[in-house]
């Protein structure tokens, strides 16, 4: 069958070599391109989740309690960037400024003018001019209402989004770094190696993550970075039953052998030949990693076990959406989030996957 | 009127928007109980007409753009699928290449013959039970009662190409195709295959449409020949007319691509390269609980060889006779026992630290150019690995200077380099395996069947390739390979193994012209005039 299907090897040679950002790719790679293009809703997924994400990662200009630019008697102060005392625009305590607090905004607006970002609060400042009892529903003032603690919504979600996803693509970063050293250790040397570390595995996997996190929460004061490491503890191994497949696949295949007859070390052709290989799987699998990722911290945060309190989290959110049935804004708002973000990674995903297929290749 | 009838046959395949005509206006037609051999190199097309026969081509990916293909009056191009079925595996069958493959792992032989029986003529299982084993001792599968239950992978190649065939004569076709049936098996096998599909022929009075690239089988075996090349019928006519007085230029070019030369007489008294005495690797079997070693695999059993400069020693036998572990372990790429002397200095022991720089100098050149280069390394990366590794060419563009010269030795334009293998056919990727071990000056390089895996024409010159560098280089080659043609081409001695055992050694004139044991009678005569000898010196 291959002789038929095969394009003559000089009509392959005569077409000008594929270019992608200018960058030259293989055809391989351009046809994955386009089988990834091919899949119209994953295509669009991954543009609106960049657009979300790269969004939200300026946050602190869109949502924020200090004004962007301040102009205080000709001079320009950027609150944003820099603290400022109150005694800088002619007030009277030596402490940072609060730009809130009506005597500031009066002291400037006298002799200047500020310019603020599209939701002037940020994730942790208090309205205190909510003239009704918190949780407040949408208003123009807080366009997604406030929570229980008259913190405005929108600006809460902001923060959650870019915090969620920041967690995520770290850990799935470095669980799959883990992972595939660990698989391909596997995978390639076989052997005993292999036979310890799969026991390993499957004892490890069997430890309660979650008391262990409760256990640990209250020993140490949970932040980013300790769940982070908390979380990578238990989930690289996802990745290391795929990576060692290949590994074990791959390293009996000729060019392998060839390689060792050149004299190529383990590490080389594990790094040079055997990986490029199991790539392809393994990039497959990273966007449900991700989605994985993120619902993780989601449902710690949820259980009052993930970030510290007074982080905004999504997870936080839908706890108080479950504590607040009053107030639906809360819940509606963190479930569609939740809902939307976890869409788009898994529809991307299904693009990569598309992508990577062989047997879409040809068709 | 023919039994089958192709009329201006057209097969497209459209692949990433571009259409690659497979098959260009090709009219042919097998008689009742007729041979007809359809030939050509890779690439040619043949397979496509094949499978568009039984219209199994990937559709709507594949298309006839025109033609008709004509079974007994009956139109099959745009047949309903449920008159097709009625008509594969019933009145036409099909037998495929690869026997390791073409079978169900997981159904025990008689389940898979029992169902066609079952599907198309709605036999009881008794019935079937009893004509599946009929069919069986039909194609002489040895031991059939016991075999019934046997599963795929208990059976050896050649077995399983016997259970493909029994399968496809379970409903007594009348048109029987064949593609590359014998490719994958042993001279020896490939010999009794097409003896019995030739018997079968004659009792039976079945047509068979023989799908080869090997124009020795074609020669003995059919009675027609049809010559095929890029998509298009060049010749046809009787077998004898077409070899005797081919007309087209494509049919010559074919029939003149044996491989050709002799080597010279084994010289003695050149120094020796690589040597070994009383070689063994044996791998131990282990059972029960505790993995106790019960008994030995003796790959390799007291092998000595000593492959001098300048000189080839051929090392032929059947599969699993323990060729390339012979090869693989004089390169210390596995574990042996007994003495390895490289260049007068003992590496039988030697650690992989110390055994690098020696390295550079061994190489090996493995069977399937398709799996033995990296497919997401570009050429140039590919040849520049041993460089790197063994610090020869201080920058990139030294090693590029240096890449392009070994890719201008091995005649590919080194202006491809930076093309990745998938680019390249078959023969130009065997190239470039050639140029990555050659790129590093070696003088010691294991060839493990080169050629095997190559079309006919490209063979011929790959050899001439390998026999240039080689007096060029003074190399000393263990070239490994269980097709004699080319052994005899290039080897000046050579070493008959079986089951490990060395069955019997010296120069290869010698061992041609005047073959000692029953082994390698047997080897030559299905080499060479694909004969089956039936002494029991070869496996079944």
């Amino acid at each position: 069958m291959r002789n038929g299907e095969e394009p003559a090897p000089n009509a392959a040679l005569a077409e000008p070599a594929p270019r992608f950002l200018g960058w030259p790719i293989s055809r391989l790679t351009r046809r994955r391109l386009d089988n990834f293009k091919r899949n119209r809703r994953g295509f669009w997924s991954l543009w609106i989740f960049l657009a979300l994400f790269l969004g939200s990662l300026p946050a602190e200009f869109i949502a924020n309690d200090n004004p962007l630019v301040v102009s205080h008697k000709g001079t320009l102060f950027f609150p944003v960037l820099k603290a400022y005392p109150e005694t800088a625009f002619g007030g009277e305590f030596e402490t940072e400024a609060d730009y809130r607090d009506r005597f500031v905004v009066k002291l400037i607006e006298a002799d200047g003018w500020m310019l603020w970002p599209p939701i002037p609060y940020s994730y942790r400042t208090i309205n205190y001019n909510l003239g009704r009892p918190a949780p407040a529903p949408p208003s123009a003032d807080n366009w997604l209402g406030t929570d229980d603690q008259a913190r405005d919504v929108s600006a809460r979600l902001l923060y959650g989004f870019r915090i969620s996803v920041l967690f995520g693509l770290v850990l799935t970063f470095f669980s799959s770094i883990i992972g595939i050293a660990a698989g391909a250790v596997q995978g390639f040397f076989g052997g005993w190696v292999d036979l310890i570390f799969q026991r390993f595995i499957e004892i490890w996997s069997g430890l309660p993550t979650l008391y262990l996190l409760i256990i640990l929460a209250s020993v140490v004061e949970p932040n980013f970075w300790w769940l982070l490491g908390l979380m990578l503890l238990f989930s690289w191994m996802g990745l290391v039953g795929v990576v060692r497949a290949e590994f074990l696949r791959a390293r009996n295949f000729d060019f392998v052998r060839a390689a060792r007859a050149l004299g190529v070390s383990d590490i080389g052709i594990m790094y040079r030949h055997v990986l490029p290989n199991a790539m392809v799987s393994t990039l497959t699998f990273l966007p449900f990693i991700l989605a994985g990722s993120v619902t993780v911290l989601t449902s710690l945060d949820f259980l009052g076990f993930g970030l510290p309190p007074g982080s905004p989290s999504l997870g936080e959110l839908l706890n108080q959406g479950k504590n607040n049935l009053q107030a639906p804004w809360l819940g509606f708002t963190a479930f569609i989030v939740l809902a939307v973000m976890l869409s788009l990674l898994v529809f991307i995903g299904e693009a990569v996957r598309d992508a990577f297929d062989p047997r879409k290749t040809l068709a | 009127m023919s039994l089958l009838e192709i009329r201006d046959l057209g097969v497209t395949f459209r692949v990433d928007g571009r259409e690659i005509e497979a098959v260009r206006g090709l009219s042919m037609h097998v008689e009742k109980g007729e041979t007809v051999a359809l030939v050509g190199e890779s690439g040619s097309g043949k397979s496509v007409t094949a499978l568009s026969v039984l219209q199994l081509l990937p559709y709507p990916m594949a298309y006839h753009p025109h033609g008709s293909i004509i079974f007994d009056g009956e139109e099959l191009v745009g047949a309903p699928e449920r008159r097709l079925r009625e008509v594969r595996g019933n009145r036409i069958s099909m037998i495929f290449q690869e026997p390791m493959t073409s079978l169900n792992p997981l159904h025990s032989i008689e389940k898979q013959i029992n169902e066609t029986l079952t599907l198309h003529k709605g036999l009881t299982r008794a019935q079937a039970r009893r004509r599946t084993l009929e069919l069986l001792e039909l194609v002489r599968l040895p031991d059939a009662k016991n075999r019934l239950t046997a599963w795929p992978h208990q059976l050896s190649g050649g077995q399983r190409q016997r259970v493909m065939i029994a399968m496809a004569l379970a409903n007594e076709p009348d048109l029987l195709i064949a593609d590359e049936p014998t490719t994958a098996v042993d001279v020896t096998i490939q010999a009794q295959i097409l003896q019995l599909l030739g018997d079968l022929q004659r009792d039976l009075g079945m047509a068979i449409l023989l799908i080869t690239h090997d124009l020795t089988i074609v020669r003995s075996f059919a009675k027609r020949v049809c010559v095929m090349t890029q998509g298009i019928l060049v010749e046809d006519g009787p077998t004898e007319r077409v070899f005797e007085n081919p007309s087209h230029d494509y049919t010559k070019k074919l029939l003149a691509a044996e491989p050709k030369g002799v080597p010279t007489p084994s010289d003695p008294s050149a120094p020796p390269v690589m040597s070994t005495k009383d070689m063994k690797v044996w791998f131990p079997i282990r059972r029960g609980l505790l993995r106790r070693t019960v008994g030995h695999i003796k790959a390799v059993d007291g092998v000595s060889v000593t492959v001098r400069e300048g000189q080839t020693v051929g090392v032929v036998g059947e599969s699993g006779s323990g060729k390339t572990t012979l090869g693989m372990a004089l390169l210390r790429l596995i574990s042996s026992e007994g003495p390895i002397q490289f260049d007068g200095r003992e590496i039988q022991g030697l650690r992989s630290g110390a055994l690098r720089p020696l390295r550079r100098e061994m190489q090996a050149v493995f069977q399937d150019p398709f799996s033995s280069l990296s497919p997401r390394l570009s050429v140039f990366q590919i040849v520049e690995e041993g460089l790197l590794v063994h610090g020869i060419g201080g920058t990139r563009d030294e090693r590029r200077a240096i890449v392009a010269e070994a890719l201008e030795e091995v005649s590919l334009d080194p202006a491809t380099m930076d093309r990745y293998p998938h680019e390249f056919s078959g023969g130009q990727r065997q190239r470039v395996s050639i140029a990555r071990a050659m790129v590093l000056k070696p003088r010691f390089v294991v060839l493990d069947e080169p050629t095997s895996a190559l079309d006919m024409t490209v063979q011929a010159q790959i050899v001439d390739l390998l026999r240039e560098l080689q007096q060029r280089h003074k190399l000393a080659y263990l070239f490994i390979s269980h097709d004699l043609r080319v052994v005899r081409a290039l080897a000046n001695d050579v070493i008959v193994l079986k089951d490990g055992h060395v069955m019997e050694q010296g120069p290869a004139a010698k061992i041609f012209d005047n073959p000692e044991t029953d082994y390698t009678k047997a080897l030559m005569a299905a080499a060479f005039k694909i004969e089956a000898v039936e002494t029991g010196a070869v496996s079944m």
